[in-house]
């Protein structure tokens, strides 16, 4: 059937195409451009003519084996410490999420409207507000110089973190509850028997998110942690940029490689649900 | 029975309440404490009354910080809601590999900032960037990014482009929430394209946009990583933000009275500035079905 509008369809739909593509070209160059300098020789990336090309494996080679073999800066180090951080908070941040979003959603009383009106306003803390105290308070416990304040928060919950999971928790019919008290469960047995396991996959989106959080942040590791050994890939990369002397790009973009890389894997092997997380923050609570 | 309800509920969200209390409202409360006092971590804190504040008033530094702060949010916020609805209509158009498309426009959102901003550096090097050889291509003489003030502020409002992909997302969902009737009922009355983004796409997503714009400025209204990154504040402090001094005057000349008193303020601004936004966003926002 061909109505009066179809007429431009065809090319409206070819600009769209070609929008679509020179954007996509656009958002992803920093990556590729991150990527091929990282292959390149440093008589090339140092080279204005040097051109967009790859070098060879062996130079590959050469770059990523001098970032990982440097005396000063420990990236394997850097990594497992980054890891390990991230794992412990991303660990709390689900376990105590879960429970207090149970909480949120599941149980009915009295001042539970304004304490989640509560929680969502502290999103709105920012941490540089809060970050000299902070500092001040992980002092008196000892902790600073150790990754203590870097994960030990993230076992309260996020209030991110609740907020989505509340809201998944919203859509689980309560008929199931009432199921399941029939049966004789109480709260607990509802939360592990009904609203954990069908909401497995609303965990796994949380879960995610809090460890691309975790493995980028910056200013937490550069306030709490002292030591270079101690060091998360994030401060790791920044004090291997701003090392004296001229900056081997080739081998910076080798080091920022090792640290996008497994975040943007995670992202490419979860993306739908990804994006499906991110979306739902923007509904009306 | 109510009271023991009441308990129940708290016990559910005692792990939140205790890190609320823990690291959000004591934190807090001793910013404000230290805000009155010179202490440099060495000694005790001295009370001083006002007088962080009133240095804080006559503080240099601190009427730069602010000017680039706020012209920062002017410039970047606008700039990144446009771009960031742009992309939204854009991808919500059917097309061919669409999950694709949309993959691609956020994947640099996942990326580390100071991964980001490392790249960034890079390409904005007035040699060897590919920014100025990219401008070259098409005639024009590519600018010294970091060589002045200003152009290093834009290099960093540019950057910004690259994160457009949580906002993005969300007004992704939104868009697929107006009503396919309302579209089609203008189109049918002739109502052009643009008319019909502006007339009946916005006012439906304003909700929205509102939403994303204060999250936006909250998120915008505390930059530091990029800046100390890219251009650590030059040149001359022309990209100098008010997180840095604070970080600055806490762990670079350790006084930590002066540098709580810095956090104070920026948390009373970041809180008017949010209400503010509210309460005008609320006059020109519509809502479905009555307010919320």
């Amino acid at each position: 059937m061909i109505e009066p509008g179809m007429k431009t369809n065809g090319p409206a739909r070819m600009v769209t195409w070609l929008l679509l593509a020179l954007c996509a070209a656009i958002a992803l160059f920093p990556v590729l451009y991150m990527a091929i300098l990282s292959m390149q020789p440093a008589t090339q990336a140092m080279d204005a003519d040097g051109g967009l090309v790859p070098g060879s494996l062996a130079d590959t080679a050469a770059n990523y084996s001098a970032v990982v073999n440097d005396d000063a800066i420990n990236f394997p180090l850097y990594f497992r410490n980054t890891l390990l951080i991230a794992m412990l908070a991303v660990a709390g941040v689900v376990c105590s999420s879960a429970i207090t979003a149970y909480g949120f959603a599941r149980v009915r009383w009295r001042g539970r409207q304004p304490l989640f009106i509560v929680m969502l306003a502290t999103m709105m803390v920012p941490f540089p507000v809060v970050m000299v105290p902070l500092f001040v308070l992980f002092r008196e416990l000892d902790w600073i110089g150790t990754f203590l304040p870097l994960w030990v928060p993230a076992w309260f919950g996020s209030a991110f973190s609740i907020f989505l999971l509340r809201q998944f928790y919203m859509t689980i019919p309560r008929e199931l509850d009432d199921a399941a008290r029939i049966d004789g469960c109480g709260h607990v047995g509802i939360f592990l028997r009904i609203i954990l396991p069908l909401s497995l996959p609303a965990l796994l989106v949380v879960g995610l998110l809090h460890f691309m959080y975790v493995w980028n942040d910056f200013l937490g590791p550069l306030v709490f942690l002292t030591h270079r050994d101690q060091y998360t890939l994030a401060l790791g990369l920044e004090l291997y940029m701003s090392r004296l002397g001229t900056t081997p790009w080739n081998l910076v973009m080798a080091a920022s490689t090792i640290m996008v890389a497994p975040v943007l894997l995670l992202f490419l092997f979860a993306q739908r649900s990804f994006l499906e997380g991110i979306s739902t923050t923007g509904l009306k609570g | 029975m109510k009271r023991f309800r009441t308990l129940t509920g708290l016990a559910w969200i005692s792990p939140w309440l205790l890190g609320f209390a823990c690291f959000t409202m004591l934190p807090l409360a001793m910013g404000l404490w230290y805000s009155f006092t010179d202490w440099t971590l060495l000694e005790p804190a001295i009370p001083i009354g006002m007088d962080n504040y009133e240095r804080l008033l006559g503080d240099e530094v601190v009427h730069i910080a602010t000017w680039n702060t706020l012209l920062y949010l002017v410039i970047s916020i606008p700039l990144l809601t446009i771009a960031s609805i742009a992309m939204a209509v854009l991808l919500s158009k059917p097309a061919r590999f669409q999950a694709f498309w949309r993959v691609a426009v956020f994947a640099p959102s996942v990326l580390p900032l100071v991964a980001l901003a490392t790249i960034f550096k890079l390409m904005y090097d007035a040699e060897l960037g590919a920014m100025n050889k990219g401008l070259s291509f098409v005639g024009i003489d590519g600018p010294n990014w970091f060589g002045t003030e200003a152009w290093a502020m834009t290099a960093i409002i540019l950057m910004n482009l690259w994160v457009v992909g949580p906002a993005m997302v969300i007004y992704l969902a939104a868009l697929r929430d107006v009503p396919r009737d309302l579209n089609e009922a203008a189109s049918l009355d002739g109502v052009s394209w643009w008319g019909r983004l502006v007339n009946v796409t916005l006012p439906m997503i304003s909700p929205v946009i509102l939403f994303n714009v204060i999250i936006g400025f909250i998120n915008a209204a505390q930059v530091f990583v990029v800046p100390y990154i890219m251009t650590a504040g030059g040149p001359n402090r022309g990209t100098y933000f008010w997180s840095m001094y604070v970080y600055d005057a806490a762990f670079k000349y350790g006084d930590m009275g002066y540098a709580s008193t810095l956090g104070v303020v920026q948390f009373a601004a970041i809180l008017l500035l949010t209400l503010g936004l509210l309460l005008v966003g609320r006059r020109y926002v519509y809502y479905r079905g009555g307010m919320t």
